[in-house]
């Protein structure tokens, strides 16, 4: 995508956070919730917008600060965004602890978009693995506002567990409104009767795919993505309508500290979101 | 961007300046608000640190230096600039070491959180060579982008003030020729001096630098004069030994990610990034917090991190380059080759530093050669 049409970044220094007050937490499943906040001013948070894809650094002064995606309505201005996070270590830990009211620092948005131009008229197959599933929602809270401008919107998504499926209740209201959802976890539990395996074998015994008009977006651990990528193309989908939202170590999000390079890409600001065939070759070499 | 790169080389007047009013000079720009930053000795070493007086130039020195090495020298002569580079550069104050960069404050509303201005700092940066100049102005790719701009780094660089050196020796270290970067300074300076015997060939790169030359009514150099500077630049690129095919080396070392050289390379390399401490171009941060109890302030500080540290690229589950096998290739191929994919430039400007600092005499040159002049195996890695 290019730089332009992305919505502004927060004043422009680009390392200065905002102050954001926590609105609602609602908690998913073990060691993840969703934080809804809005910007303290009421000019930044009517300023803010993002797209689906891009993501926000959130900042606990004393403790740190971490790369987020956007997890809520992309129509949502500053006044109410949504944010689902795993705590898993220093900072994420700490937001754990974050109640209504209580307060962090917040800068964004940052980083490229999902293809929703390039999905538009056609066929979209979503593939998510875990936690992957939280950058997409805004991605398929789009979809579903313009559903007619689309064709058929497949999700395909896996879990390690049953009770590890990410957004349970809204996955079955994602069904009534035109998606077609395929769920798969690695490890099934006594009341589990659906799939076991991973994501990219339900892409595998997908039916009616059309590959010339289908866009695949997909989101999850690399490996995953990796695989999900190699289906897609075994069902004759091109490299240039497979993408992916990769992650790397960021500390400020615009391409100046240089924690997330990638072989030529700066992941904070040449993606999270890549199309494949600009990254294929990357993918295939270890601990680039 | 500075008054240095409006500089037109085609009307740039050359002038006399006699080493007997050097001080005068310095005494104009400390004068005029500037505080100098110019070559000095400070433990054993030639380094960038403020200074006002002649006497404070390494008068009489050189530096010896190869891979793994470099000491000093006495001259023969009591030349200020007869030294090549040292561990130094000038990315110390344009991108300090150290940066705040903002500051939260406990208030009755909650947290307070505002940019931490940066300090007005306005340098004369003395002795730049031209290596030097080409890294400030990859630099500037970096840290003036179209989309962010780094606050700090364009106030020092839009109010600095470049009086730079051409070189007039060269270190086996050196080959700038193969970037084409030097030894000599043809933009990006206010003045540019050339050392003679008895004074400085002067030449005049923008009105800035002129109002100097002008106020100490330097009168135009002589013929001789010029001719005896060509010739000590001529001496400097003369002595330059080492070479890099940059343009092969840019095409080709993208494809090379996966050869077994890196496994070599990585038996020697301490992973100690002292490499990219002194390369003048390397750039990664990180950040941190700094608490101040008594004030219920919490300061975000910037400072130089580097590809070779270990956690520099952590993830969930570790970080992603674990070996120094991945950190070598990481630094090789970003500066000689990806960084032209994001910067349109070389990282690499030929300075040599990171083969003199290296404590186990790594040299970069060696690596890029035999990488890629194995005949070509196709390979993974080529977006
Ligand atoms: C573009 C992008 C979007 C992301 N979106 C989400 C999301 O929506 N929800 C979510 O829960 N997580 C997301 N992550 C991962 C999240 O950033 C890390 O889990 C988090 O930084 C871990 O920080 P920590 O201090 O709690 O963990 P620690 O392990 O203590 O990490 C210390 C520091 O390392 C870095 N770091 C650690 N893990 C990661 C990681 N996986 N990715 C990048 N940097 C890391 C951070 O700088 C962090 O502050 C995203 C990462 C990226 C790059
Ligand atoms: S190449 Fe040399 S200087 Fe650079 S990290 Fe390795 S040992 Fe240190």
């Amino acid at each position: 995508m290019n730089a332009e049409s992305r919505p502004a970044t927060l004043a422009c220094h680009p390392w200065v956070a905002h102050v954001a007050i926590v609105t609602e937490v609602r908690s998913e499943i073990d060691s993840v919730a969703t934080f809804r906040m809005r910007f303290r001013d009421p000019e930044i948070a009517r300023q803010y917008r993002f797209l689906p894809g891009q993501f926000n650094m959130l900042y606990l002064p004393s403790c740190g600060e971490s790369a987020i995606s956007h997890s809520g309505p992309p129509e949502n201005s500053g006044e109410d965004f949504w944010h689902t996070i795993r705590f898993v270590g220093r900072v994420t830990d700490s937001i754990a602890k974050l109640k209504v009211g209580d307060q962090l620092g917040v800068r964004g948005p940052f980083g490229s978009a999902w293809p929703l131009d390039a999905c538009r008229g056609r066929d979209v197959i979503i593939m998510s693995g875990g936690l992957g599933l939280a950058p997409l929602r805004p991605m398929i809270y789009a979809l579903i506002a313009q559903r007619e401008s689309y064709g058929r919107v497949v999700l395909l998504h896996g879990a390690r567990t049953p009770d590890t499926i990410l957004y349970p209740e809204e996955i079955s209201q994602w069904r009534d409104h035109g998606i077609e959802v395929e769920l798969t976890v690695d490890r099934a539990s006594n009341e589990w009767d659906g799939n076991v395996g991973v994501v990219p074998l339900l892409l595998d015994r997908l039916s009616n795919v059309r590959p010339s008009e289908t866009e695949v977006v997909t989101c999850g651990p690399e490996i995953m993505m990796h695989y999900s990528a190699v289906s897609a193309l075994g069902r004759g989908i091109p490299e240039t309508s497979i993408w992916m939202s990769m992650e790397r170590n960021m500390q400020c999000a615009a391409g100046l500290c240089g924690h997330c390079q990638w072989g030529p890409w700066f992941v904070c600001k040449d993606g999270p979101v890549f199309r494949y065939d600009t990254i294929r070759s990357l993918l295939k070499v270890r601990d680039l | 961007m500075t008054s240095a790169t409006e500089s037109q080389e085609s009307n740039a007047a050359v002038v006399w300046l006699p080493r007997a009013i050097f001080q005068a000079f310095l005494d104009l720009l400390s004068a005029d608000g500037y505080q100098i930053i110019g070559p000095r000795i400070e433990q054993g070493a030639i380094v960038y640190a403020p200074l006002e007086r002649v006497e404070d130039l390494p008068l009489g020195w050189t530096d010896e230096q190869g891979p793994g090495l470099y000491r000093l020298k006495k001259r023969a002569d009591e030349a200020a600039f007869g030294y090549v580079v040292g561990p130094h550069s000038w990315k110390r104050f344009l991108f300090p070491p150290q940066t705040d960069l903002m500051r939260s404050k406990q208030t009755d509303e909650g947290w307070d959180m505002s940019p931490v201005e940066p300090a007005d700092d306005k340098y004369a940066f003395l002795g730049v060579r031209a290596c030097e100049l080409a890294a400030m102005e990859v630099q500037d790719r970096v840290f003036m982008t179209p989309m962010f701009t780094d606050e700090l780094y364009q106030r020092r660089r839009s109010q600095s003030l470049i009086i730079a050196v051409n070189c007039t020796s060269a270190a086996p270290t050196c080959f700038c020729t193969s970037m084409n970067s030097g030894p000599k300074c043809h933009k990006g300076f206010d003045l540019a001096l050339t050392e003679l015997t008895g004074g400085f060939v002067v030449e005049i790169g923008s009105e800035l630098g002129r109002r100097f030359t002008d106020r100490l009514m330097l009168v135009p150099v002589t013929t001789q004069r010029e001719q005896d500077a060509a010739a000590a630049q001529q001496q400097a690129v003369d002595q330059i030994t080492r070479t890099l095919d940059r343009e092969h080396v840019q095409s080709t070392l993208k494809n090379r990610l996966n050869h077994k050289r890196w496994d070599e390379v990585a038996e020697k390399c301490l992973s100690c990034a002292n490499c990219t401490m002194v390369c003048p171009t390397c750039f990664c941060s990180s950040v941190d917090d700094v608490t101040n109890l008594v004030d219920e302030e919490v300061i975000r500080q910037r400072h130089w991190d580097s590809c070779f540290n270990f956690d520099f690229s952590h993830i969930s589950g570790g970080p992603v380059r674990d070996q120094t096998r991945s950190r070598y290739r990481q630094w090789l191929t970003h500066k000689l080759t990806h960084w032209v994919d994001q910067f349109g430039t070389s990282g690499c400007v030929g300075c040599g530093r990171c083969i003199a600092w290296c404590p186990v005499g790594i040299d970069l040159t060696e690596e890029a050669r035999i990488l890629c002049e194995d005949p070509a195996v196709p390979e993974e890695g080529q977006p």
